[in-house]
């Protein structure tokens, strides 16, 4: 075996870090999905009447829908009957604040590195933890409220903020919007809610983590970011699952509103248990994330990095409304063994003199299938529309591949759309260039991949960089194309 | 599935013009039953999704019949010959070979063909509907042969006659195979005689074997009522290389299909096409190339000017197999949109399967610059001359592709005029 396959067997070896689960006493829906189960968890939640008709009706336009097949992605349908769509730690009476929470949710935390205890974190981070299927803390909530931020669990934001929650809730994704934004819409449990008032800069950072425990069930939870006029928010996202042999699915649901100069910027570094070498179990990771830039002068941008999940699906999109908006899409997507990520987003140029950037890098190792996909529009009414994209895809392995689809519609002549991809693996000259000045292949490998993933890395809050620099470097250590 | 397909209103229009009996039985019964289970793209199939062809032709063909070969003169053939033209000349009527008016006087065959294993066979039944529907009832099928080692050195002008009634249907069909170590280059275009709406369902399959080089030149400028749809797939063997430039620049709706299968090493396919439009013109080009061996190397450039409400469609796919290390293949597509009304949609596409390849493609979507159009009128050329010749610069870099001069001065007048009068 040559030292190139070597290192490659090694890299698609590596064990999943956060594959343990606990064993957790939890409060569980049965099995399967109908209108009952719609009613029981509204019930469990204490909603209001207009939440439970929201869920109903997006339930009823879900049963009338049909899975989508065009992704290129292959796996084996989604049994929806078989998944719990609820299950949360058992706990003796809400926590009325952090120091009420049981310890061992807390160890749980812990273990994964995000301490709760806002004495002990770095400062700068507030963090909204979500297990299975409900939010079991939300750190800062204090310090936030004084400025007159809201950030807290969805199902809190609920009772507490109904009028937000019922102004926004689908103005961004309505419930029909896809198949599993419709599912969503009927069945989520949790999740987070975020009010920005007018004028105000969020002084530190938002994070939700969100973990899977619990076997058989489904997660789906739902975001909600509303920047008021002049507001800005950086919001992060963390997610891990334990490792088990049957596939999981995540469906969740990330809605943007930013008004008049508001800016949003929304992190992501999405690391679910990807199934194991033999592409067993993993987490399906089927999620909607759209922003509106609602304002003029308004900015959403988002940044990804994808190295977990059996099957990802998620297209992160903004829609430009506002005249001299802006759209950002900065993604690395890792895929090894037998992941698949179809990934990509959309931006739609409503707006005048709107203007986007996409930037998405590709990296396939394994048995692997990664595709980019992703739309730019430019209506009619949207005079100097400015786009430009670029997709690059890094091929380690002559056994996985890698895939673009863009779709560019332009119906304004003003618009200047540029659009560049290559596919290549990592150059030998490059290497030997490297090789030459004392640098182990290894470290090459390490210095290259790195290089390549940079523009997409800087673009994380400094913590995230560190955490998502970790992560690339456990996947691709030492690999060489 | 069944019920829906063969009850469409096309699958009924042209369910008639299927040839049951005469040769190719084999084929045309595969093209019928895959007509049949999967019928015509409806308007949300992928394939077609800015093009309602189904739709267009279900309004368009009011007299779903065969337009029947014609006679024609020597002299308003000769008319229509480009000037300077030098090389042999053959003249179809309504997709049927005339003969008689042809000049075929160097070293290669042209022949009407009613059994070949190789027909078919590049371009197989199943993969899409319009050219199903070509295989299930051309009516007759013109094969031209090119020996081994034969290298032909003028070119040959395939003229195609349409004369059709409102609403009917012309379906050429063409074979060209062009054995080892053999030269041929080929132009086309077709004319029409008549201010009509009709339909032109053409397919051409093209054999390149081991060592060969083929340069297949095509013009489209027909009545601004013509409906085309035109298929062609290319096998190209090792070392040979495949040169298409397709210049599309009237008709109401133009599809083009262009499939090369790069099937062994060492081989080349390229893929240039330019497309001016204005009025309400729809232009369609879906590119295709499949590598499928080690070292094999693809070009792609396809160049837009659109104008009025005209509509540009561009999709290009390049997949690279398994198997096709060390693949170069490049695709580029530019469009200027010079009206508001007018839309562009391009997706260009790469499916790599392989990790030791290069890959590239670029689009963009854009306008003249404003600084070039100053700086040509500073030095003392109007608007609309300085328009023009950055037009021109830009379409230009395709017509250089043409390697047959008189052809390519043909053409570049043509575009000239068009781009003066019209854009």
């Amino acid at each position: 075996m040559s030292k190139d396959n070597q290192i490659l067997e090694e890299l698609t070896s590596k064990e999943y870090e956060h594959g343990w689960s606990v064993a957790l006493e939890a409060d569980e829906a049965p099995l399967g999905l109908n209108e009952d189960i719609v009613r029981w968890i509204s019930a469990k939640k204490e909603e209001p009447e207009w939440m439970l008709e929201w869920r109903l009706k997006a339930f009823e336009v879900w049963k009338s829908m049909k899975e989508p097949e065009w992704a290129n992605v292959h796996y084996p349908k989604v049994d929806f009957q078989a998944i719990r769509y609820y299950s949360a730690p058992k706990q003796a009476k809400k926590p009325k604040s952090l120091d009420e929470i049981d310890p061992e949710l807390l160890q749980i935390y812990e273990r994964l590195g995000i301490n709760l205890n806002e004495q002990k974190r770095l400062q700068g981070i507030a963090v909204d933890a979500v297990l299975d299927s409900v939010s079991v803390g939300t750190t800062f909530k204090d310090t936030l409220s004084k400025l007159g931020i809201v950030f807290c669990s969805f199902s809190e934001a609920v009772q507490e903020h109904p009028d937000l929650v019922k102004k926004y809730l689908g103005s961004v994704v309505p419930v029909g919007d896809n198949y599993y934004a419709a599912l969503n819409s009927a069945v989520f449990s949790d999740g987070s809610f975020c009010y920005i008032p007018k004028g105000v800069r969020c002084p530190m950072e938002l994070s939700t983590y969100f973990r899977i425990n619990a076997a058989n069930t489904g997660q789906f939870e739902r975001t909600l970011i509303v920047a008021e006029e002049n507001s800005y928010v950086s919001y992060l996202e963390g997610c891990t699952a334990p490792q088990r042999d049957e596939n999981q699915l995540h469906a969740a649901v990330v809605e943007i509103y930013a008004d008049k100069h508001a800016e949003v910027k929304y992190s992501t570094v999405q690391n679910w248990f990807p199934g194991d070498k033999e592409g067993k179990g993993g987490i399906y990771n089927f999620v909607t994330k759209r922003g509106i830039c609602a304002g003029d002068y308004s900015k959403i941008s988002w940044t990804q990095v994808e190295t977990g999940s059996a099957v990802t699906w998620k297209y992160p999109s903004c829609i430009l409304k506002g005249d001299h908006s802006v759209g950002e899409f900065y993604s690395v997507a890792v895929t090894n063994n037998y992941q698949q990520a179809d990934t990509g987003t959309k931006m739609i140029h409503i707006g005048k003199n709107t203007r986007s950037r996409i930037v998405s890098k590709g990296i396939s190792a394994g048995k692997s299938q990664n595709s980019y996909r992703g739309q730019v529009q430019v209506m009619k009414r949207a005079d100097n529309a400015r786009n430009f994209s670029q997709c690059d895809s890094l091929l380690m392995g002559d056994k996985c591949g890698a895939h673009t689809f863009p779709y560019i519609d332009i119906q304004n002549s003003t618009a200047k759309v540029e659009h560049e991809a290559t596919t290549s693996k990592i150059g030998e000259d490059q290497l030997f260039y490297c090789n030459q000045r004392g640098i182990s292949t290894e470290d090459a490998v390490a210095l290259i991949v790195n290089g390549y993933a940079k523009e997409v890395l800087n673009q994380l809050p400094m913590e995230f960089a560190v955490e998502a620099q970790k992560l690339l470097a456990l996947t691709l250590e030492g690999s060489v194309g | 599935m069944m019920t829906t397909a063969t009850t469409s209103k096309l699958f009924t229009q042209v369910q008639s013009l299927f040839q049951a009996s005469g040769g190719f039985a084999s084929i045309r019964q595969q093209a019928v039953e895959s007509l049949e289970n999967q019928g015509f793209p409806v308007a949300k199939a992928e394939e077609y999704k800015f093009t309602n062809l189904s739709k267009k032709l279900e309004n368009g063909l009011t007299n779903a019949s065969f337009a029947e070969p014609f006679s024609i003169d020597q002299a308003t053939v000769d008319a229509h010959i480009f000037a300077d033209f030098d090389g042999d000349v053959l003249v179809f009527t309504n997709g049927s070979w005339n003969k008689e008016l042809s000049k075929v006087t160097q070293d290669y065959s042209v022949e009407v063909i009613s059994e070949d294993g190789l027909l078919g066979a590049i371009s197989k039944p199943g993969k899409d509907a319009f050219a199903d529907l070509n295989t299930a009832a051309f009516q007759e099928a013109i094969k031209i042969s090119v020996a081994k080692g034969k290298v032909i050195e003028k070119p040959v002008l395939l003229i195609h006659f349409n004369q059709a009634n409102e609403g009917q249907i012309v379906m050429p069909r063409l074979l060209v195979q062009v054995d080892e170590i053999a030269q041929v280059t080929l132009l086309e275009y077709a004319v029409c005689l008549d201010e009509e709406v009709y339909f032109s369902n053409a397919l051409t399959e093209v054999k390149v074997a081991a060592g060969s080089y083929v340069k297949f030149f095509r013009l489209q400028n027909q009545s601004s009522k013509a409906i085309l749809m035109d298929t062609m797939e290319t096998d190209i063997h090792r070392d040979a290389v495949f040169t298409s430039v397709k210049i599309s620049l009237a008709a109401d709706m133009i599809r083009n299909n262009l499939t090369l299968n790069l099937l062994d090493s060492g081989c080349e396919g390229n893929m240039y096409g330019l497309y001016l439009l204005n009025g309400k013109t729809h232009v369609d080009n879906h590119t295709n190339v499949d590598h499928t061996m080690p070292h094999a190397v693809s070009n792609e450039l396809y160049k837009g000017i659109l104008t009025d409400s005209s509509r540009g469609v561009f999709n290009g796919k390049i997949f690279v197999r398994q198997d096709a290390q060390k693949t170069n293949a490049f695709q580029q597509n530019n469009n200027i949109l010079l009206s508001e009304n007018a839309i562009i949609n391009t997706k260009p596409q790469l499916e790599i399967w392989a990790d030791d390849v290069k890959c590239s493609h670029g689009c963009t979507t854009g306008q003249l610059d404003e600084e070039a159009l100053f700086y040509l009128q500073a030095r003392g050329l109007d608007k609309t001359q300085a328009k023009g010749m950055l037009l021109y610069a830009f379409a230009g870099e395709v017509l250089e592709f043409i390697s047959d001069e008189p052809f390519k001065a043909h053409i570049t007048n043509l575009v000239m005029e068009r781009l003066g009068t019209q854009f």
